[in-house]
């Protein structure tokens, strides 16, 4: 097995506030990470951290077999990521946006186009191609950021709560979209409100108050803490925390 | 290079499917350059006077209808008495009040010399300067034509007198419009160029779309420079625009090179947009940028000598002015325009406003973090 | 009564917890204060001049001495011959050149006549103008001079008074303006901000649906602002007071008064602008492009209106801050009573009603 994701003692701290608390783990090749917390447990401090958005206070850390420390803008090309925020530009349209972050990244124009047919024919937007993506759907717009995400197939994903706002439905099929890239060997690393979607996760890990407190398959967490399901693994442990919801 | 064409075509997409900019575009110049001179006239005429003529002589009804005839002023009222007379300054009915003494031309004759007295409403300094200085001109006329006509030729012959002959060069119809309208269209650029670029790229740390490109390979150079092309495209094209606007409805023709225009704008606007990306580093929101984008350009409209002159200015005043590049641009635009000024006559102004936008660039990008 | 005054808290809360928004309130106009009051002024003085003497003899010496004297003009350096004006009016600096004649003097003693040349870069009509007639007063100084052993028949000497502002400064002409916009960016701009802000949260709504009539709401909306836009007149007033040396010569409650008048059509028009605008953005593009540059242009106080063509003349009477920036001079710096002011806050006090009647209705007809 290939590690795509190795950190040690990873640390970010603004001030006296320490963000993210010496966490150490490892991510192998094609794996679903999941990364559970509560608002403010330091999820998407240490998910900037991986992508190079954010420089580490101190720690090891490697993505794609590069240093997160001395060459942050390597790994820019191995990487692709989807924040919260919804992150396409809403006034060019659907394939515009896809050409410009596969041009961006650096594709042929040949790959530009076969990939760009591609994606529009999985997503099922023969007919919205040529419309603005303001004027799509959430569920679509989300599902679309995820496929421009990974235009550039690159060896991971980040996910910074993706399916915030969604129906269950386009969830699903969301989801699928997650194992299908998997499956073509792109490493998930997921964060996550919603706790029944931890179980879709290959391993899951839970931060509180920047530290991990738990690490496992969603399987052997439950077992750990004689738990009927990832809820109740979770609160179990978000009862130990110490900083409120912001 | 290919990502920079990617940037670039994704900008002008953006540019001209955004109603708002294209608005802008071609509204602000027309409203700036249209109305804008039409109000900034400071030509002084039409100065309202008061004449209180206690003497109701010939020479007193000679003097007011030389000054009254002069095309300067209009008369406001003939007065009984001074007092109602500054009742007319203190109602702004009035701007100066002219008071002939009784006994004027009496006194004239007899004893030779005689005092008229002037008042200004000085509130406005350089109405109250001006307006003073015609009226003198014109009375000492008057008191040069008394002589002649009354006194003999031979008494005044003795006397040395000092002819001056004046001529106004670059603009003898002392026309306002040939003065504001350069400057003006060199507002308009400042703002559209700098308010320009912090908005937009305000625009995309908002909604996240900064933080997409982040992550992406893209270069900061790069990221800057796919902002910076297309608003200095659209910053060239509305200097056309106005340079248009000046000639179709104030005839203005620049006296020198027009390629010599087109050499200072494209340096000027380089550093302008260096100063709006600087803001944009220092602001979270369209508003923040928008407050700090007006603080600064109401410093730059009165500080760069649009409508004051910058030598009259104190030592402190004349070093902010000599650190904003609007005031080379306003100076450099007005000696080309109006007196034709030569490439070596600009070079030492286009040096400095390079050397600005070197300067704002740098910082920008410097300031322009891709990590936190 | 107790609600309404824990509603004005919370506005004043929010108006002093944001920093920037604070900076702005009273950063501008300080700094608007600082700049009108002392770096612009009217008068034109330290222009540079050239000139090009051919005579080089004791009347032309004599009178260069004269200009140099003078705060008007640096006298730049000496030119050899008049080809050279052109270039040196090119390069930029040079505002006027002066030419003797060759035998100057000599011609001056011999046919008392001589004659000089003055030449302005007229760019500038104004200050061209204004340097050629002080440059003209001089040499008739001069020439006074010469003459003062011949007694001139039949002198008519002048006795100029400038009222209210001896000095030609251009801080009196220009502190009434800055006070008129700067209540207008804080009521105006300010106000329909924090009134579309909280429509944009949602708090709007909360506010509404709470017991409380929406006429105390946008009271107590108002009244932050009103306090804030006193601060900010006192503030300009003490500024202009001590920094300035600008005199307050009528009477400050007269001044106070007319003030909250004009604060109240400020803050009616604030309101209007928030029914109008769907965002912050939109409310701060609709006050600095709809309001504060019509008042910037046509109050009188940046450009003179009585030269603009009819059509901004007539415009200008819609304008309040032009009524407001009348009564401002009037009251403070010509030391007038309400009796010389009563038209103009007749009209002040309309638009306020005009305004506010205007904006309540809207407001009401939005919540609908």
């Amino acid at each position: 097995m290939e590690t795509v994701i190795r950190t040690k003692d990873l640390t970010k701290r603004f001030g006296d506030f320490v963000a993210v608390d010496k966490i150490t783990f490892e991510v192998q090749k094609g794996e679903i990470f999941g990364f559970l917390g509560a608002n403010g447990a330091g999820k998407t401090t240490a998910m900037r951290m991986l992508c190079g958005l954010s420089r580490p206070t101190s720690g090891e850390a490697m993505v794609a077999g590069i240093d997160v420390y001395h060459k942050p803008e390597d790994i820019k090309k191995n990487i692709g990521y989807m924040s919260q925020k919804f992150s396409l530009y809403e006034d060019l349209t659907v394939l515009e946006n896809i050409k410009f972050y596969a041009g961006i990244y650096g594709l042929t124009d040949k790959q530009i186009k076969d990939k760009s047919d591609e994606l529009v024919e999985k997503l099922g937007l023969q007919s919205q191609a040529k419309v603005l993506v303001k004027l799509l759907p959430l569920g679509w717009r989300q599902k679309l950021a995820f496929s421009v995400a990974i235009v550039h197939e690159p060896k991971v994903v980040f996910l910074d709560e993706p399916t915030g706002g969604v129906d269950p439905s386009t969830r699903k099929q969301f989801w699928d979209m997650i194992y299908d890239a998997s499956e073509r060997g792109i490493t998930i690393f997921v964060t996550t409100h919603y706790l029944d979607e931890a179980e879709y996760c290959d391993r899951i890990c839970i931060m509180v108050d920047g530290k991990i407190k738990a690490l496992d398959t969603p399987f052997q967490l439950k077992q750990n803490f004689k738990a009927d399901n990832i809820t109740e693994v979770f609160y179990q442990l978000a009862r130990t925390a110490k900083r409120g919801d912001d | 290079m290919r990502t920079l064409k990617f940037l670039l075509q994704k900008e002008f997409r953006q540019i001209f499917r955004n109603k708002n900019i294209l608005r802008m575009m071609f509204m602000v110049p027309v409203i700036q350059l249209i109305i804008l001179p039409q109000a900034a006239n400071y030509t002084i005429k039409n100065i309202n006077i008061a004449v209180v003529d206690l003497d109701r002589s010939s020479y007193s009804s000679k003097l007011v209808n030389k000054v009254l005839s002069s095309g300067y002023f209009k008369l406001a009222e003939f007065s009984h008495t001074y007092k109602e007379a500054y009742h007319l300054i203190e109602n702004d009915k009035a701007d100066i009040v002219i008071e002939i003494p009784q006994g004027f031309e009496h006194n004239l004759e007899r004893e030779g010399n005689q005092k008229i007295s002037l008042s200004v409403d000085a509130i406005n300094g350089v109405k109250a300067s001006v307006g003073s200085a015609y009226l003198t001109r014109i009375i000492q006329d008057f008191n040069g034509q008394i002589r002649l006509d009354w006194v003999q030729p031979s008494m005044m012959n003795q006397m040395p007198t000092i002819d001056v002959a004046s001529s106004n060069w670059y603009n003898p119809n002392l026309s306002y419009y040939l003065f504001m309208v350069p400057g003006i269209l060199v507002l308009l650029v400042t703002m559209i160029g700098g308010n320009m670029t912090a908005q937009n790229i305000v625009i995309e740390k908002e909604s996240g779309t900064i933080e997409q490109i982040n992550v992406t390979p893209v270069k900061k150079y790069q990221f800057i420079l796919g902002k910076l092309i297309p608003f200095w495209l659209l910053g060239v094209i509305i200097f056309t625009l106005g340079l248009t606007i000046a000639r179709v409805v104030y005839g203005i023709i620049p006296l020198g090179s027009i390629a010599l225009l087109y050499l200072f704008v494209s340096v000027y606007l380089i550093a302008i947009m260096g100063f709006g990306l600087l803001i944009s580093t220092y602001s979270e929101t369209p508003m923040q940028a928008n407050s700090l984008i007006f603080f600064f350009l109401q410093i730059f409209n009165m500080m760069g000598g649009l409508y004051t002159p910058i030598d009259s200015m104190p030592a402190w005043a004349r070093v902010i002015t000599d650190v904003i590049p609007i005031s080379y641009f306003i100076k450099v635009m007005r000696m080309i325009v109006i007196k034709g000024s030569h490439f070596h006559d600009i070079i030492p102004h286009i040096l400095i406003v390079l050397l600005m936008g070197v300067i704002l660039n740098t910082w920008a990008i410097i300031n322009y973090r891709k990590t936190t | 009564m107790k609600q309404f005054f824990s509603f004005i808290r919370k506005e004043f809360s929010h108006v002093f917890r944001d920093r920037k928004t604070l900076l702005m309130l009273f950063g501008v106009p300080v700094v608007q204060i600082v700049l009108f009051g002392f770096a612009l002024t009217n008068e034109i003085k330290n222009s540079n001049i050239v000139i090009v003497d051919n005579a080089k003899d004791m009347a032309s010496q004599q009178i260069i001495t004269k200009l140099a004297s003078t705060q008007y003009f640096k006298i730049n350096k000496a030119l050899l011959s008049s080809s050279q004006i052109d270039d040196a009016f090119k390069s930029g600096d040079i505002k006027l050149a002066i030419v003797f004649p060759e035998n100057f003097y000599n011609d001056l003693l011999h046919t008392n006549k001589a004659q000089i040349q003055i030449i302005a870069d007229a760019s500038d009509p104004n200050t061209g103008n204004t340097l050629t007639n002080y440059v003209t007063s001089v040499v008739a100084d001069y020439q006074a001079q010469l003459n003062a052993t011949i007694k001139a028949p039949e002198q008519i000497n002048l006795d100029t008074r400038m009222l209210y502002n001896p000095d030609l400064k251009g801080a009196p002409n220009f502190v009434p303006g800055v006070i008129a916009m700067v209540m207008l960016l804080v009521c105006v701009m300010m106000t329909s901000i924090s009134i579309v802000r909280e429509k944009e949260l949602g708090t709007m709504e909360v506010l509404l649906v709470s017991p409380f009539k929406p006429i105390y709401v946008i009271l107590a909306k108002a009244v932050p602002y009103l306090v804030l836009s006193l601060i900010n007149l006192t503030v300009i007033l003490l500024l202009s007071y001590f920094a300035l040396d600008l005199p307050i010569r009528g009477s400050l409650i007269l001044l106070y008064a007319e003030s909250i008048l004009y604060i109240v059509t400020c803050l009616a028009l604030g309101l209007l602008v928030s029914t109008g605008a769907k965002s912050q953005y939109g409310a701060m593009t609709i006050s600095l492009v709809g309001m504060m540059l019509p008042t910037l242009m046509l109050s009188g106080y940046m450009f003179p209106i009585e030269n603009m063509p009819l059509v901004l003349r007539i415009l200008s009477n819609i304008v309040p801050a032009k009524w407001f920036y009348i009564i401002i001079k009037d009251v403070m710096l010509k030391g007038l009573d309400i009796t010389y002011i009563w038209k103009e806050t007749l009209i002040l006090f309309g638009m306020a009603m005009f305004f506010l009647m205007l904006s309540l209705r809207n407001f009401k007809t939005r919540l609908e």
